[in-house]
């Protein structure tokens, strides 16, 4: 396996430890960081491409990257105040408490 | 070389299982720390230091925080939370789903011949060149950046406020 | 077999693998975290042996091990390690010192729930105390620097549950950031003007001639640049190494327990500044050939090392915490260390400062037990008696007082605050810090003979101390070998055969010279220290105190004096009045910002904003409304029909997404195949 398959394999092994946390877990923190860890699967494959990829000289991987973590920040940010504002109302983290919007 | 990034796979992904499986969501979190520590090895590994330290800065020091605040803010007990036991039903959806997922991409990958280069490339990016571009041909994207990340902590802010006196919660 | 430079780092990383170990174990993990502490602690001892036979192979050679750290662009930050006789005496007292402390801690520490972590904490203060030692980087050496700084934040703060400790931890942490400041501008300002921070580097570095030459030229101020920088760095040293101003942290970090007294008081934190002096030395030094600037960076050094000096002795003698008295005599004693410094001799600072190192962790082991033994009594007034009960501790604490003050000829601190006064009198700036020293000499004798006399003999004055025995071997068999080491330490650099004095100098040849050189200071020396212990015996030893609270004899003669004197000369309350004043006014300035002028814009804003919307929802609802409401009712019922669909469980969106992604992926491969 050459070093390009394994980080890939990395990536998609972390990318799916991540959503299976994400599936499996009631708790919403839990759910939200399962989700960061896809995203930082995702964030790997950039760097891997990027390091074996024939275009290593021009650093948009490198670009790339940061701009998802600054994204992913924002991300965490919005939905850990999301968490602590429904648990405020309906004292429950857990995901599936959370439903007012069923049809 | 190729010891290093199975040793560096073994410690992210040892982290991240043992995060998602944790009964006590502050040893979930603390284990995520050490799994992000182990993608910013694995990005040293890689040659791009600043991405490293990026994300050193932003999820080892910054989200970690922010996640140990919610998990603080949100806990029912006194002592410490016991998360209760999840459906089991859903956990078997759930890593059927992921096996699924993982078993598609692994078959990909491995299917898929890649006609890259064999060894990394030896030239690093140097910070003074991420600078240049972000500031030269990434300029939109980097503003566009700044307002949502100006935007989404506003927005954190409102949300996460207590609400004033006088709009009593339904 | 000798260890190379290239392999120094593995000094510092053994105890640092043993506190991330610590800190992996569970919390019943005693044995285990203790264990592997001390055993981390003896390897490095091992390997800093070897690394110190390598450097005296060959003293005058700075053998270095430079590395590129992370890549500017503009030039890469490098750091290294660096192998010379001053690490290496350095790197085997920091390694041995703490050894024995370890030991001794856990006899002392073995009640306490927190165990565990109490060594994790200790193998990272060793770690970085070790990794500043071996650091060949100004910015290793800061890193590690402040890595100690946070240690022993987390090991004063230790009882945490105290309210006292508490604030403890936080006036340390904040008292030496004041210095750090300084540090850090000495640090970036070198970086601007040389591009290195290495030490040594084949010629490149900031110590060697080459860099010394170009700092040497004048600023605007008359200063020459090397003396600006070094006083900066001079700034982290005083503030690390409790010098006056900065000295008000260190008597009140003694709440943390007392084995961590011992290990930042006396082998290693505090010996940090000292070091820091001493390694930049020909940085200090620079300016010394300019005749026209208006201070030497050195002068400077040597008149707050005096003042020190001669203020931790005198506060020293009206406290009544058998801690807080070694505190401010280790206060007193780094003063002694600065002076040494700044008069020229770095080799008698750094001679001051093994021998320091040994016989005050010494005493502070030997209050340890002390205290451990008398139930948790630190008050002197409260202890007396002891002597017979405690005859390992009572000796060996008697043999590290008779070092610290001074008793001629078979104790290292006698050779070694002869050294320091023997180049103080040589100094021909001024005579005035000889004077400060040959008086913090009498003032040492004296709160000694004190501590003494009011601990160890007489009735015992409490409960605590009525009922104290001897502590186990652990406690006392780290007492014996200091204790040992207090008196033997002297054989390497006696006037006669000045061994270490020629290895650090890089010199092959050892020059002594005969004893009746300097005869006429030793015994000038000699009288002090009698008069001192003359003085101390006579108010303390001849009639013992009857009870806990009579008054102090001292106190009865000169009121004034000692209630200045106990209430530390009142820096403390100086302190708060001025800096912690200031920071208040600004703090309610910046909340009058806050409340009139930024508010008051903000409403404004905000009345605008509310104005703009009130007209658009007249325009809306006048003109626009009708013609939607018949279209949103189709729209409604459509929403109507689609919202079956949302089910409110997350968890079942995005299992969804994960099974729609699949079976994309495998139309796409099956796809890609045909």
């Amino acid at each position: 396996m050459s070093p390009l398959q394994l980080c890939l394999v990395l990536s998609s092994l972390l990318f799916c430890v991540g959503l299976a946390g994400a599936l499996s877990r009631s708790n919403t923190i839990l759910v939200l960081l399962g989700i960061e860890l896809m995203l930082n699967a995702a964030n790997l494959n950039f760097i891997a491409f990027w390091c074996y990829g024939p275009h290593a000289a021009t650093g948009t991987g490198v670009l790339f990257v940061l701009f998802a973590i600054a994204v992913a920040a924002a991300e965490a940010a919005v939905g850990l105040a999301l968490v602590i504002a429904v648990h405020r109302h309906r004292k429950t983290v857990r995901l599936q408490d959370a439903s007012t919007l069923k049809g | 070389m190729t010891y290093a990034i199975i040793i560096i796979a073994a410690l992210i992904l040892g982290a991240a299982v043992a995060a998602m499986l944790s009964r006590n969501l502050i040893h979930s979190a603390l284990l995520l720390v050490g799994a992000w520590a182990g993608i910013a090895a694995f990005y040293l590994w890689a040659g791009a230091e600043f991405v490293a330290f990026a994300q050193v800065l932003v999820y080892v020091g910054a989200v970690s925080m922010v996640v140990l605040f919610a998990v603080l803010l949100t806990r029912q007990g006194a002592t410490s939370a016991p998360v209760e036991p999840d459906s089991y039903q859903r956990a078997i959806f759930g890593f059927i789903t992921a096996g699924g997922v993982a078993g598609v991409l692994l078959g990909a990958i491995l299917g898929t011949p890649l006609a890259v280069q064999a060894t990394p490339t030896p030239a690093s990016i140097t910070v003074k060149e991420i600078g240049i571009q972000l500031m030269g041909p990434h300029a939109a994207a980097l503003l566009i950046v700044g307002v949502i990340l100006t935007v989404a902590l506003l927005g954190a802010i409102l949300i996460a406020a207590v609400d004033k006196p006088e709009d009593p919660a339904p | 077999m000798t260890l190379s430079v290239q392999h120094l780092w593995l000094i510092p990383a053994l105890p640092l693998a043993a506190a991330a170990i610590g800190a992996l174990t569970p919390r019943n993990g005693r044995t285990l975290a203790a264990g592997v502490a001390i055993g981390a602690m003896a390897g490095s001892f091992l390997l800093a042996c070897l690394a110190l036979a390598g450097a005296l192979a060959d003293p005058a050679a700075h053998h270095t091990f430079n590395f590129d750290w992370f890549d500017l662009g503009f030039g890469a930050l490098r750091l290294g390690f660096l192998l010379d006789p001053l690490t290496a005496f350095m790197g085997v007292m920091v390694s041995f010192v703490s050894l024995l402390i370890f030991i001794f801690s856990t006899g002392y520490m073995k009640e306490d729930a927190n165990y565990k972590q109490f060594f994790c904490f200790l193998s990272l203060f060793a770690a970085a105390m070790l990794g500043l030692v071996v650091a060949n980087s100004l910015l290793l050496l800061f890193v590690c620097w402040e890595l100690v700084g946070l240690a022993s934040y987390l090991l004063i703060g230790f009882w945490f549950h105290k309210p006292s400790a508490a604030a403890a931890a936080k006036k340390a942490f904040i008292t030496t950031r004041i210095g750090d400041l300084g540090f850090l501008l000495g640090l970036l300002w070198l970086q601007d003007t040389q591009g290195t921070l290495l030490f040594y580097d084949g010629g490149a570095g900031f110590l060697e001639p080459a860099a010394l030459t170009s700092l040497s030229t004048l600023l605007p101020c008359g200063l020459a640049i090397s003396s600006a920088i070094g006083l900066l760095i001079f700034c982290g040293a005083v503030g690390k190494s409790g010098q006056f101003p900065l000295h008000v942290w260190l008597p009140d970090a003694m709440e943390g327990p007392t084995p961590v007294s011992a290990l930042i008081h006396a082998a290693t934190m505090v010996a940090a500044g000292v070091f820091l002096i001493a390694r930049v030395y020909p940085l200090m030094a620079a300016d010394q050939a300019l005749a026209a600037v208006p201070v030497h960076a050195l002068t400077v050094v040597a008149f707050i090392g005096a003042i020190t000096a001669l203020l931790g002795a005198l506060i020293a003698c009206a406290q009544n915490d058998i801690k807080r008295i070694l505190a401010f005599s280790t206060v007193s004693q780094l003063g002694y260390m600065m002076l040494a410094l700044g008069v020229g001799s770095w080799v008698a600072a750094i001679f001051h400062l093994l021998t320091h190192a040994f016989f005050k962790a010494l005493l502070f082991l030997g209050a340890g037990s002390v205290i451990h033994a008398a139930h948790h009594e630190q008050d002197i007034r409260a202890l007396g008696g002891l002597s017979k009960k405690m005859k390992i501790t009572y000796v060996t604490f008697a043999i590290g007082t008779m070092a610290l003050v001074g008793v001629p000829l078979f104790f290292s601190g006698f050779w070694s605050k002869e050294a320091i006064l023997h180049a103080a009198h040589g100094w021909e700036v001024s005579q005035l810090p000889f004077y400060a020293a040959l008086l913090g000499v009498v003032l040492t004798a004296f709160y000694n003979t004190r501590l003494m006399a009011e601990t160890f003999f007489g009735t015992p004055r409490s409960d605590g101390a009525g009922h104290a025995h001897e502590n186990g071997p652990a406690m006392t068999i780290p007492l014996v070998i200091l204790a040992a080491g207090a008196v033997l330490l002297s054989l390497v650099n006696l006037p006669t055969y000045p061994w270490l004095q020629a290895r650090l100098l890089g010199l092959h040849e050892v020059h002594g010279h005969p004893l009746s050189e300097g005869a006429g200071l030793m015994g000038l020396s000699v009288v002090l220290v009698a008069l001192g212990i003359g003085a101390g015996w006579a108010l303390y030893g001849r009639s013992l105190r009857p009870n806990a609270s009579a008054p102090d004899p001292l106190a009865a003669r000169l009121p004034g004096l000692f209630a200045a004197l106990a209430h530390r000369l009142g820096f403390d309350e100086l302190y708060a009045a001025t800096v912690g004043r200031l920071n208040a006014g600004l703090a309610s300035l910046a909340t009058f910002l806050d409340h009139f002028v930024w508010d008051g814009l903000i409403r404004l804003l905000a009345a605008l904003g509310e104005f703009s919307g009130f007209v658009s929802r007249e325009t809306d609802e006048r003109t626009l409304n009708g013609g939607f409401d018949a279209t949103s009712g189709r729209l409604r019922g459509a929403g109507q029909a689609y919202s079956r669909a949302q089910t409110g469980g997350a968890h079942g969106y995005l299992r969804t997404l994960a099974l729609g992604f699949v079976l994309l992926l495998i139309l796409a491969v099956l796809g890609g195949a045909r």
